[in-house]
């Protein structure tokens, strides 16, 4: 429903054609999701159907412009207004590797962590160069790209965080277990490992 | 990455006590810190990453290994060899700032240059280029309670640069200071390092070591990975108990 609730949310400002509101997007978003104009032209359609724009015929370039209706402005406000909803979590694949690397027989967890704890950092550092290099200008548009570029910032710095606190929580774990003899020795090691598991695992997550 | 190394750690272990009670803050760290660069150290409380600084400004000694500044061997120098060495090419910032609160900004900058035998006079005119080099050269004639602590910091990373030394190790610099604040601080650090410095920054926030141009995770006193590097050097060895 987002770029649905994005496009609706720019057509207010002013009349549109399909391009333009790709472009406007991504003048906000620095280019962060990229949208196709395909996507654009098919949600745009969307919207016509359930009366949320109306297409104005075509400007002088030959465009095809859409304004918003009433019921469009309505909506949009909502969006504003309403919390993104928490209480589904979107699937999130580091902590389903990491749940099932704990679980499964010959994973070294303690190497999958650190490695995507470096490609994170990467990351990290990506974004805070990003940062330096953003201008600090006033306009609505440079508010608007670094507030993305903290969100970044922030969200890989939370990851960062858990992987210490899983870090951590694994190693604690793994030396209850050698305290206590009786406690089955199976299970995931944090220790190093014979195997490689998380050559592969890198590439797939760093973004 | 050709540029000159200022600060190489060659195989440096640290044991502190000895016997049952040892404890081994480092064991063979190779690390390097290069002109026009800065990078991060992380890693858990108790991973040696303090100890490494310490090692680094020659506040403390390796039991084994060597530490080299600038290509100087600072166990090979003696204390007042290691002194003076932190007088001229190291300097050192730390995260409740060190200031002397009898004396002003200017004061508290020319006191390394002071101590190493400068005129007074001189001095104080590196200590202005100093301060006006961070931003505050207005605040020259202030005592430290009459600064903020993003200011107090200032006067010593001032403090830390005066007399063009070329290796600023920072622990934790910003600590003490809130979000935007500390990001000035980083600002700075990292424009210094690009002014041709070497930098070494201890933290624990991912978001200030992202700073950086590389960063190095200790754990349990080895190197166990590094980002943004060529090659790491040394690889993962995660997981024994310390």
């Amino acid at each position: 429903m987002t770029i649905r609730s994005a496009l609706l949310a720019l057509l207010e400002h002013k009349p549109m054609y399909g391009y333009q509101l790709r472009a406007e997007f991504e003048r906000r978003t620095g280019a962060t999701w990229p949208l196709n104009v395909g996507q654009v032209y098919t949600t745009l359609s969307r919207l016509e159907r359930d009366g949320l724009v109306e297409g104005t015929g075509v400007d002088e370039d030959g465009h095809g412009m859409y304004v918003v209706t009433a019921a469009g402005r309505e909506e949009a406000a909502a969006w504003f207004t309403t919390p993104v909803a928490r209480s589904q979590p979107p699937r999130d694949e580091l902590a389903i590797k990491l749940a099932l690397a704990v679980t499964v027989p010959g994973v070294d967890v303690g190497t999958v962590i650190q490695h995507q704890r470096s490609a994170t950092m990467t990351a990290l550092q990506d974004y805070t160069r990003l940062k330096r290099q953003a201008s600090s200008g006033t306009a609505d548009s440079d508010l608007a790209w670094s507030l993305v570029l903290d969100s970044l910032v922030f969200s890989a710095e939370a990851e960062i965080r858990w992987l210490d606190h899983c870090e951590a929580r694994v190693r604690r774990a793994a030396a209850e277990r050698a305290d206590d003899p009786v406690a089955p020795a199976a299970g995931p090691s944090a220790g190093p490992s014979a195997g490689n598991p998380s050559a592969a695992t890198v590439e797939e997550v760093s973004r | 990455m050709s540029e000159a190394t200022v600060l190489h750690l060659d195989q440096v272990s640290r044991i502190h006590g000895e016997g049952a009670t040892e404890v081994h803050a480092l064991r063979s760290v190779g690390f390097r810190a290069r002109a026009g660069e800065l990078v991060a150290v992380m890693g858990p409380s108790g991973s040696g990453k303090s100890t490494l600084l310490t090692l680094a400004g020659g506040l403390d000694s390796p039991t084994s290994g060597a530490v080299y500044v600038e290509g100087t061997d600072l166990s090979g120098l003696g204390n007042a060899g290691r002194a003076r060495m932190r007088r001229t090419s190291i300097g050192y910032v730390f995260q409740d700032f060190n200031l002397i609160p009898a004396l002003t900004a200017a004061e508290n900058v020319a006191l390394p240059r002071e101590l190493d035998g400068e005129r007074s006079a001189a001095a104080r005119r590196l200590a202005r280029a100093a301060l006006a080099e961070v931003g505050i050269e207005d605040l020259a004639d202030r005592f430290p309670d009459e600064m903020s602590g993003g200011q107090q910091q200032r006067v010593a990373i001032a403090r830390a640069i005066v007399g063009d030394r070329r290796l600023i190790l920072a622990d934790e610099p910003t600590g003490a200071l809130d979000t935007t604040t500390g990001e000035e601080i980083l600002k700075l650090l990292r424009s210094r390092c690009d002014a041709g410095a070497a930098g070494v920054l201890v933290t624990h926030e991912a978001r200030h070591a992202a700073w950086a141009d590389r960063v190095v995770f200790l754990r349990d006193g080895v190197v166990v990975d590094e980002t943004g590097a060529d090659e790491v050097e040394t690889l993962v060895e995660s997981g024994h108990p310390a």
